[in-house]
């Protein structure tokens, strides 16, 4: 008579069953230690040094930030402060951001938290996607900064009768239903002139992460669509 | 009420649970529709119950009816595998009490305040603005307590009983489960630190430990309904985990590919998730090849019935078996590798999978669960199924798989026009949407929605009617 066989015994596959699972548990957990210090926030220090980091920190604000193709990682890659020989951060060219290229560590951070608590309070998540997250009711905030709408020759700026970007992305964060830019327009969500400005910061800052080449082509292209 | 043939206390409790969750599942459905509304009509609501508001409760509701009928059906099966009267009864009923007060407070705070001003009061007590996650924290407390609540009772009863292998990987599961939403709790300024997080939460719940449990449940009713081999059905369970942990858990690298996470995720996102797959298929055969084989082994002693002893909770588990693979495996597969999900990520085509899959592995499952119950309760050796069952599982489900069709349609036109051809600009947003294929999705998934919504109202009429009908045997 032949032996019972392991591969049908109960026992044998509950003890592969948590083989597998703690094997891939851990190697979760490792790889999050690797993870995290990869994306903690950057510091004021990092662009001084010319450091980039994949999430840079909050002084980013006053900086030019452009999203260029990258040679050698073969996607684009948010560019700070110009690009030096090799296509990447150099953290020289300055940017005003509501007037101001000098925004301390402390000022910036405290902008970025009133944003990102913001964008939590208004519940922009449930209507925008958040780098690619959310909901699909309304464009992508991923790069929203980076926008040629709303550059200086861009509809949107023009829309609001603003001289900048920011003060026109302010404006109509305030009152979006006072410039219905689509049929499907944004509700007003009682957003202070404060909660503007740092909602904007957290979108500049936003659109510094180096987010791996999401969204590609991002406002590369004008007018393939019926030629407009 | 009246005729109540369940002696358990655990399983009465069980029935509280799954009411809730029915209840719910309406509010899911009908927020679901206003926005759906929304999409075809912009200006439905606007500034009254605008879309955000809607989405919100239609996928909180989602979440919280699916977890109340998680733990109905895991206070449900508890006599059944430990052979005695689930521990601490009198705990888990004032837990449910909480747990209902909190739900309802938190979904009117949604509905009449709904958004507040940008300070962490707003995060303590009105919602936290982060998708599926948006409970207040004092809410995510609330939960914390009511699960733990719910764990000592499982791990009392499962350790005083007869622990069977269902009741083992439940204790383990349940347990992973709870520990897990506290990744979801804090706040933080960065926001891909955010979304690290928030999908530790996610993930590990929907592409692991809700898919175990799911293989539990599928266990405990191939034994139930239709007598499968113990042996047999919790060997397939421990398989089943091995192949949901192992490739579920490190699958959450496709959440890591654009959230400013490192490149490395990729490789590791793009490998085990596509294996993700592979367990739901494994499911998919098992549920049917027992049914075949217990089929099989009654057609052997010459006698020409059903081996099945709930035809609509049974039509139900076999849909689930089906809707999982589909929705889960084959919808989540089409986009999971990052070449793909480039230009996938954030539109329609994730919703279209959304819809399928957390309707295909977990709704029909618990729906099963219910049928299940109005079966004990109503002491019935054999139910079969009637008209408005077949009527509501037949909307229910091409609802669903018509919502999906129409949402992949949509999606294919945001991917090519808004992404590929414009480069997911605003102005490339809105390009995508006002195209023609696009709005006609929008059309037919409200038509999809609205008899999805019908069949869920036949739904409630046939559980609320099905135990008192003639023809089940007794």
């Amino acid at each position: 008579m032949a032996k019972k066989s392991v591969w049908s015994d109960n026992r044998f596959w509950q003890r592969s069953a948590a083989w597998v699972t703690g094997f891939a548990a851990m190697l979760m957990i490792w790889l999050t230690f690797d993870t995290i210090p990869q994306i903690v926030l950057g510091s004021d220090a990092d662009f001084k040094n010319g450091v980039t980091k994949r999430v840079p920190g909050p002084t980013v604000i006053n900086y030019k930030i452009t999203y260029e193709m990258n040679a050698k990682r073969m996607h684009e890659i948010p560019v700070i402060g110009g690009a030096n020989a090799e296509g990447t951060s150099s953290f020289q060219e300055k940017e005003l951001f509501f007037g101001r290229d000098d925004w301390s560590e402390d000022e910036a951070r405290e902008l970025l938290a009133l944003g990102k608590l913001g964008s939590q309070a208004k519940n922009c998540m449930n209507c925008h996607t958040l780098l690619g997250n959310g909901a699909y009711y309304a464009p992508d905030l991923t790069k929203a900064w980076l926008d040629p709408a709303w550059g200086p020759e861009g509809s949107m700026q023009a829309m609001t009768g603003k001289d900048t970007k920011e003060e026109a992305m302010a404006e109509f964060l305030m009152h979006p239903s006072q410039y219905p830019t689509h049929a499907r327009m944004m509700p007003n969500l009682g957003i202070t002139a404060a909660e503007a400005k740092g909602l904007v910061a957290f979108l500049k800052h936003m659109s510094s992460i180096d987010t791996n080449g999401f969204p590609r082509n991002f406002g590369k292209i004008k007018g393939a669509v019926h030629g407009k | 009420m009246a005729n109540n043939y369940l002696t358990s206390e655990s399983k009465k409790l069980a029935t509280w649970y799954f009411t809730f969750a029915a209840i719910l599942f309406g509010a899911q459905l009908l927020f679901g529709l206003v926005a759906a509304i929304q999409f075809v009509v912009p200006g439905f609501l606007f500034e009254i119950l605008d879309f955000s508001v809607a989405r919100m409760v239609h996928i909180n509701a989602l979440v919280v009816w699916m977890v109340f009928a998680m733990m109905g059906s895991v206070y449900w099966l508890l006599p059944d595998e430990t052979g005695i009267e689930t521990v601490g009864i009198g705990l888990g009923k004032l837990l449910y009490w909480v747990f209902v007060a909190a739900i309802t407070v938190v979904v009117l705070v949604y509905l009449f305040v709904q958004v507040g001003p940008a300070d962490i009061t707003t995060i303590w007590f009105i919602n936290e603005g982060r998708e599926y996650l948006e409970a207040p924290r004092w809410a995510d407390i609330g939960i914390v307590i009511v699960v733990l609540g719910f764990i000592y009772n499982l791990y009392a009863t499962g350790m005083k009983g007869n622990r069977s292998g269902i009741i083992t990987v439940l204790m383990a599961d349940m347990l992973a489960f709870a520990g897990i939403y506290l990744a979801g709790m804090g706040y933080t300024d960065n926001i891909s630190m955010d979304q690290f997080w928030w999908w530790w939460v996610i993930h590990m719940w929907v592409e692991a430990t809700w898919e175990v449990f799911v293989g539990s449940i599928a266990a405990y009713g191939l034994i139930t309904m239709i007598g499968a081999h113990r042996k047999t059905v919790e060997m397939w369970l421990w398989i089943e985990v091995a192949m949901l942990f192992g490739s579920g858990i490190l699958g959450i690298g496709h959440h890591y590919f654009w959230i400013g996470t490192p490149e490395y995720w990729w490789e590791i996102g793009a490998l085990f998730s596509a294996l993700e797959p592979l367990p739901l298929v494994a499911m998919f055969i098992h549920v049917l090849y027992d049914w075949g084989k217990m089929q099989g082994e009654q057609d052997a002693q010459g006698k020409e019935v059903s081996v099945i002893s709930n035809k609509p909770a049974f039509t139900w588990f076999v849909l689930n078996a089906f809707g999982n693979f589909v929705g889960a495996g084959i919808w989540g597969f089409f986009h999971t590798f990052p070449q793909v999900n480039l230009y996938t990520h954030g539109t329609q085509f994730t919703s279209a999978h959304g819809h399928l899959a957390f309707f295909g592995a977990y709704a029909t499952i618990l729906i099963g669960m219910f049928y299940l119950a109005v079966q004990g309760k109503n002491g019935i050796k054999v139910m079969y199924t009637t008209k408005k069952s077949i009527w509501a599982t037949c909307m229910i489900f091409g609802g669903v798989l018509g919502m999906t069709a129409a949402l992949t349609m949509a999606g294919y036109v945001q991917v090519l026009v808004s992404r590929a051809q414009m480069g997911a600009t605003w102005a490339g947003y809105f390009d995508g949407q006002a195209g023609v294929w696009f709005a006609q999705g929008m059309d037919w998934r409200l038509i999809m929605g609205v008899i999805t919504f019908v069949g869920f109202i036949v739904l409630m009429i046939d559980l609320l009617s099905i135990g008192k009908a003639a023809h089940h045997e007794r």
